[in-house]
């Protein structure tokens, strides 16, 4: 099935890809049918990283980069001048087939451009999953992007193969959106979130009833928004994240810092690098909403309607609210030490089960893996506290936290910041 | 100084404990009969499966299955303080009747417990980085060589995924491996074979048709995937270690 111009179309055709950052390839438990291939690992696997640190786990491509509508900060937009190309159903299958049985990736994500109609793009994407559930017995991750516009019969059913599908809404408010990409509205991007969603409903509902159900998109929806192209604040971001997870019952929000590629277009900002510190803000802060507890309003609000650059939300928090701290460990709920700069999930756990068994003290806590650099302004254990964040007024703590020692040699790409290490391989 | 010796297994190990019970005596150091060296020792384990098991029944009815599992895996990193907190550990869940598994401000469990999560890493590394590479009689080979003895953790996962073909995993470390023939998994030892140990790689005379090609099509996929813009070394290198690099096609020949 592999034909000399394959090598030409994958290099088009995942170059056309990358920019949609969505890699996870956790929450689906899909066991293997006896002898079939493969099966979906509910933790997900990263199977290679590239070498801007960003997780190779699914066999992330377009099924064409031709495109009829014209959004400003698409690379494939319709009046960009690129080489354009399309993969057929069996070449997809194949290719993904090959790169399984090989452990390269965990599944496939299949995105496309718009041809012809929403309708016949969405229908040709959703042969390639059938095609692989169906004739190779294939039981591997599969996420489709569900296409703008898609009748809500054709999403369905794409739900029946897929593990995940997901529709991007890459710009945070709709007049926004509108003026970047005129063929698109709120309306077309979620009238299929929305039959997603209900479909999903409609699945757990008889799968009370009926033990056979077939799976629909076991993995849940995710989306994408970009991250400075436009002046939407990171306030506007954040609470349209917490709606998504808490109204459309979204499993991931992912934000996208805009790369330029399209810096001809007038209506988009200059920018001489991606906001990367923005963007990776933005995670923490997601982070915290889902595992932290955290409220939105409580990261960004009226007053704050930005994230810190300088330094993490979290202790940006703790800077903005003093009087809560500092916190005894020995004493404090699960929650309030989960707000403790330098106090993540595992070692707040272990906190609250080891003091079962006697005071913990400093030596302790450093043991369990608490960042002690940053949590003894936050704290109190059980040894005489030192100065805590009350005596020192927070603007010197942000001082002490924020001012590197020098270094002899300068880093020759600051860019990105590590997100959450371990997390990334273990969630 | 209390010196014991033991040959370095798992149910040699175990021995030591009950044998530890049954002298009242502790050790202040454990050390391998094979790297024992120019020092001395009081007491040499021999190791005794019956002794074994009534010290890991026993270690079960007194901790979870969790902790159980953890003190294992713990043992698999061969770390050299390992024997002593797990004999530590050992000592205190069958000294009292409470739940002491979660004590975490004690030095031992918090280390076991660290100890098992660097082994889970590595086992989890051999199903990311684990490259498959399909030989003319059908069967997928691969090559690792994990810092931790954890192949056999990894293999329940291998023979789930890839039910419906052939496949060996080969430890180049240790110089053992397993092979699933569709129906069952064979632990195997190479005399001889097509298999360049310094690279991993299968001898180019037996890989199958389109083999080359398929590593070809994945390395320029690869390449494909990476932002330009966002290019970052230092965060590639953490999440992708250069120990790896040798059995990864798309990083073949790269610095």
């Amino acid at each position: 099935m592999i034909k000399p111009d394959t090598l030409e179309k994958l290099k088009i055709l995942a170059g056309a890809a990358k920019y949609d950052v969505s890699c996870a390839s956790s929450g689906s438990n899909r066991p293997n049918s006896g002898s079939g291939l493969g099966n979906a690992a509910p933790w997900g696997i990263c199977h290679s990283f590239t070498e801007d640190g960003r997780c190779v786990s699914l066999l992330k491509i377009m099924m064409t980069n031709h495109c009829q509508y014209d959004c400003a900060y698409c690379i494939n937009r319709k009046t960009n001048d690129v080489p354009r190309t399309a993969f057929t159903v069996d070449e997809l299958v194949s290719l993904t087939i090959e790169f399984y049985r090989r452990n390269y990736i965990e599944g496939l994500f299949l995105s496309s451009g718009v041809v012809k109609s929403p309708d016949f793009t969405m229908g040709m994407m959703t042969q390639v999953a059938k095609k692989l559930r169906t004739e190779e017995r294939y039981n591997g991750y599969i996420h489709l992007k569900s296409i703008p516009g898609a009748s809500p019969e054709l999403v369905r059913e794409a739900g029946l193969y897929a593990d995940r599908l997901s529709v991007n809404i890459e710009i945070a408010s709709e007049n926004n959106l509108k003026l970047l990409a005129p063929q698109k509205d709120y309306e077309s991007i979620f009238s299929p979130m929305n039959s997603i969603r209900q479909g999903i409903l409609a699945n757990t509902e008889d799968k009370r009833k009926f033990h056979s159900t077939p799976k629909f998109t076991p993995a849940g929806q995710s989306t994408q928004l970009i991250v400075g192209a436009t002046p939407d604040s990171d306030q506007q971001i954040l609470s349209l994240a917490t709606l998504l997870y808490q109204k459309q019952q979204l499993k991931r929000v992912y934000y996208s810092g805009y790369i330029p590629v399209n810096d001809y277009d007038q209506r988009l900002p200059a920018l001489t690098a991606p906001p990367l510190v923005r963007e990776n803000r933005l995670y923490q802060s997601d982070w915290l909403m889902r595992f932290y507890h955290f409220k939105a309003d409580e990261l960004v609000n009226e007053t704050h309607p930005n994230l810190d650059l300088e330094v993490d939300p979290k202790l940006s928090y703790a800077l903005r609210n003093p009087w809560l701290f500092p916190i005894d460990i020995n004493k404090a709920d699960y929650e309030m030490i989960l707000r403790i700069p330098g106090i993540g999930v595992k070692s707040a756990k272990m906190i609250v089960m080891g003091r079962q068994y006697g005071r913990l003290n400093s030596y302790q806590l450093q043991k369990m893996g608490v960042v002690m650099k940053r949590a003894q302004y936050f704290i109190t254990c059980n040894e005489l506290s030192s100065l805590t964040i009350n005596e020192m007024k927070p603007e010197y703590v942000k001082k002490a936290l924020t001012e590197k020692p020098v270094k002899t040699k300068k880093e020759k790409h600051p860019g990105q910041l590590k997100l959450f290490t371990e997390e990334h391989f273990t969630k | 100084m209390n010196t014991w010796i033991y040959d370095k297994t798992f149910e040699g190990f175990l021995t030591l404990v009950f044998e530890c019970f049954e002298l009242k005596s502790i050790p202040d150091k454990i050390i391998d009969e094979q790297n024992q060296g120019l020092f001395g020792y009081s007491h040499k384990i021999i190791t005794n499966d019956t002794k074994a098991e009534r010290v890991w029944k026993g270690i079960h009815k007194k901790v979870s299955e969790k902790t159980a599992l953890m003190l294992y895996h713990a043992f698999l990193s061969e770390k050299p303080e390992v024997e002593l907190w797990m004999l530590t550990f050992i000592r205190r869940v069958f000294g009292t009747d409470l739940n002491v598994e979660a004590d975490f401000g004690k030095t031992d469990v918090v280390e076991l417990y660290k100890l098992r999560q660097k082994v889970v890493r590595e086992a989890q590394r051999i199903l990311m980085f684990v490259r498959f590479q399909k030989t003319v009689d059908g069967i997928y080979y691969a090559s690792f060589d994990p810092q931790y003895n954890v192949l056999p953790l990894a293999i329940d996962h291998f023979e789930k995924r890839f039910a419906d073909q052939k496949w060996v995993i080969y430890d180049t470390r240790r110089n053992y491996g397993f092979f699933y023939d569709l129906y069952q998994t064979t632990e195997i030892h190479f005399i001889d074979s097509q298999i360049d140990f310094t690279t991993g790689n299968v001898d180019a005379s037996v890989l199958a048709d389109g083999e080359q090609q398929f590593q070809e099509l994945w390395k320029s996929y690869f390449d494909a995937m990476c932002i330009k813009e966002r290019i970052n070394p230092k965060l590639h290198k953490q999440f992708l270690p250069k120990r790896f690099w040798k059995y990864l096609p798309e990083k073949q020949g790269k610095q």
